[in-house]
């Protein structure tokens, strides 16, 4: 099992991190060493076995459906990085073309 | 370790006769913060001493010691002394106060405060201030307990050292060039340096017994769900419990009741009483109680000290009444590698919040990146090294094509470590390990081994990914480093009120053995208000330097 250091860059990529070149270097052995000792799992003998997702589970959690204060937009964009007509400022979505 | 490598106590024995006010005041102060919880509690009651008196000497500790612990990121000493002052107030009204009223606390900065700056250890939150409180945070308030500060962590509580905070590391008040452990390393800190009674931490693999054992303090990790995640930041929901550090196991109780219980706002909350946890930690009676050894959480790779600690833990419990058998838990060997499967995975999810555009640091948005360009950078400048690799690590695991071999796979060993729970609590009433392989390892040993600072959390993680009660209790200090070694016990869900019971028996067991606290032994620059050792006359016979012979 190993992982190399392209596939680190598109896992980088997925996970919106901009790494340097050195960065990418030194995580792609680490992950490589890492995904190796957490391969393990596949020795045991699961088969049929249900998942847990849950420890404790609990089910079906409802509650009243009853109208509470929530923040309003001033305390909401309170710590915003960037404001603009009172809504949060984002830089460009799309592409210039 | 001797005695030349750790300067003795700093703070005089009082002799009582021909002291000036100030030292009066400063024994006072020294005698205020070497008090447990529940002791502080009742001479407030009593009327000796006023809430804020307390939170003054603890603020006096903070000041003198903070600069070598580094244990916390903030203190709050304005807000803790208008809390203080406020309780003082009600008392003096005749109001009914709860018991942890006026006590001083140290809370883990991954709770959100509204009136504290709220770090999760990292840059990526900036100057960030919460808009609402935490359940633990608001529970804490309401019991009238002060909250000093909030102390220092792990990065987004990932790490088992304090190293992977983006502030510099806190020390061990044992040894400053040791680790407090983590992620809960500020409030062990704080706790076993005296600078508070009690802290509040976060275990998601370990991260309050881990740093509790290193430290030598009690350190519990509540059922899952018995204590609210509302207001808690997210590292692995399904595995993230807060829970309470103390210097003494009732006063790791009476936190522990007042911060628990069902709360409407987290849905995995269990809708149960919470157990009786004060009542059990008095009841420190272990006579027919049937205590499994685990095989599995012992042996080659632990350091030879903590397991003779252990093995005099286990003959202790025979002695005072327990049946003790061992229990096989097979898959537990399989715990570490399932954890670091399923925690990073969750982490990857949980961590996508924080994007540079409602809230926190965002670098880069100068015009000519996109938002996507920004997420990346900001993240990238955001985030220390570690929560990068888990990051990506959970990227990978859910992946694609590997989503069954690692993920899917790992949620099945999770299946059968909780058989081995459920067979081996059919045979015992708690099982029994050491916390952690060894002591407290060295500030830089590790920090840039991954795989060697994940062991620290190997006989944890089953209790996390069960979902358990689990406490860690000092049960002495290995002889070749005279570090303190923690004693681990696990009981079903929902029956928290068993380790209690346990930890109690041997804690009151050991103290008479000893003669007094396992931290009465601590020596270093820390200066710790060494009045109850110099009053005594009777220094720990386990002491560092003197072979460490007594448990």
């Amino acid at each position: 099992m190993s992982i190399a250091r392209a596939e680190v860059a598109h896992l980088a990529r997925l996970s919106r991190l901009a790494l340097t070149d050195d960065e990418l270097d030194h995580f792609a052995v680490q992950l490589d060493q890492i995904i190796s000792a957490v391969a393990h799992v596949q020795e045991v003998a699961a088969d049929g076995i249900p998942l847990t997702l849950h420890a404790v589970p609990v089910t079906n959690v409802f509650r009243d459906d009853v109208v509470v204060p929530t923040l309003g937009p001033d305390k909401a964009l309170d710590q915003a990085p960037a404001v603009e007509e009172q809504r949060f400022r984002v830089p460009r979505i799309l592409a210039e073309d | 370790m001797d005695d030349e490598t750790r300067p003795g106590g700093a703070m005089p024995a009082p002799d009582g006769a021909g002291q000036d006010r100030a030292s009066q005041g400063q024994d006072r102060a020294s005698e205020l913060t070497r008090m447990t919880a529940a002791e502080l509690a009742a001479a407030m009651t009593a009327g000796q001493v006023s809430a804020l008196e307390v939170t003054d000497a603890h603020l006096g500790r903070i000041d003198g010691v903070d600069g070598q612990l580094h244990a916390f990121l903030h203190v709050a000493a304005d807000s803790a002394r208008a809390a203080a002052r406020a309780v003082d107030e009600r008392r003096a009204a005749g109001d009914v106060l709860g018991p942890l009223a006026g006590v001083p606390l140290a809370l883990k900065d991954v709770f959100t405060t509204t009136d504290m700056p709220t770090t999760c250890g990292s840059r990526i939150l900036g100057s960030w201030r919460p808009p609402y409180d935490a359940t633990v945070t608001r529970r804490l308030r309401q019991a009238g307990v002060v909250l000093l500060g909030k102390t220092n962590m792990d990065e987004f509580a990932m790490g088992s050292s304090t190293e992977n905070s983006a502030f510099g590391p806190s020390r061990n008040p044992w040894d400053l060039s040791r680790v407090p452990g983590g992620s809960s390393g500020g409030s062990s800190s704080a706790v076993a340096g005296f600078e508070a009674p009690l802290g509040i931490g976060t275990d998601t693999g370990g991260s309050i017994r881990q740093p509790a054992a290193v430290c030598g303090i009690v350190g519990v990790k509540p059922t899952y769900g018995g204590s609210s995640r509302y207001g808690l930041i997210a590292f692995a929901s399904s595995l993230d419990t807060p829970g309470p550090l103390a210097r003494t196991v009732l006063d790791a109780a009476l936190l522990h009741e007042a911060m628990s219980g069902h709360d409407p706002c987290d849905s995995t909350s269990v809708d149960a009483p919470v157990p009786p946890v004060v009542a059990a930690a008095r009841q420190a009676d272990v006579s027919g109680l049937r205590i499994g050894v685990v095989p599995e959480l012992s042996g080659e790779g632990y350091q030879p000290g903590v397991l003779a600690r252990f093995s005099e833990a286990v003959e202790l419990l025979e002695s005072l009444g327990a049946k003790i058998v061992e229990v096989s838990c097979p898959h537990f060997t399989y715990a570490l590698p399932a954890y670091y499967l399923i925690a990073p995975s969750e982490c990857s999810s949980n961590l996508a919040r924080f994007d540079g555009m409602r809230y926190g640091l965002r670098v880069g948005d100068d015009g000519t990146h996109s938002a996507e360009e920004v997420m990346s950078l900001t993240r990238a400048a955001g985030f220390g090294p570690e929560v990068k690799r888990r990051i990506m690590l959970g990227t990978y695991a859910l992946s694609s094509g590997y989503y069954d071999a690692y993920y899917g796979k790992a949620q099945q060993v999770r299946t059968l470590i909780i058989r081995d729970f459920e067979a081996a609590f059919e045979q015992v009433d708690v099982l029994i390990s050491p916390t952690t392989p060894t002591t407290a390892f060295p500030i830089g040993e590790r920090a840039d081994d991954p795989i060697a600072m994940y062991l620290a959390d190997l006989c944890t993680i089953p209790s996390n990914l069960a979902g358990n009660a689990a406490l860690s209790l000092p049960c002495g200090l290995a002889p070749e480093d005279g570090l303190p070694v923690g004693l681990q016990i696990m009981a079903p869900v929902l029956a928290d009120d068993r380790v209690y019971r346990v930890a109690a028996a041997v804690e009151a067991a050991l103290a008479q053995r000893r003669g007094g606290p396992l931290l009465d032994a601590i020596r270093g620059p820390a200066g710790l208000p060494a009045p109850g050792i110099a009053e005594t006359g009777a220094p720990a016979s386990g002491a560092p330097g003197t072979g460490g012979s007594s448990i």
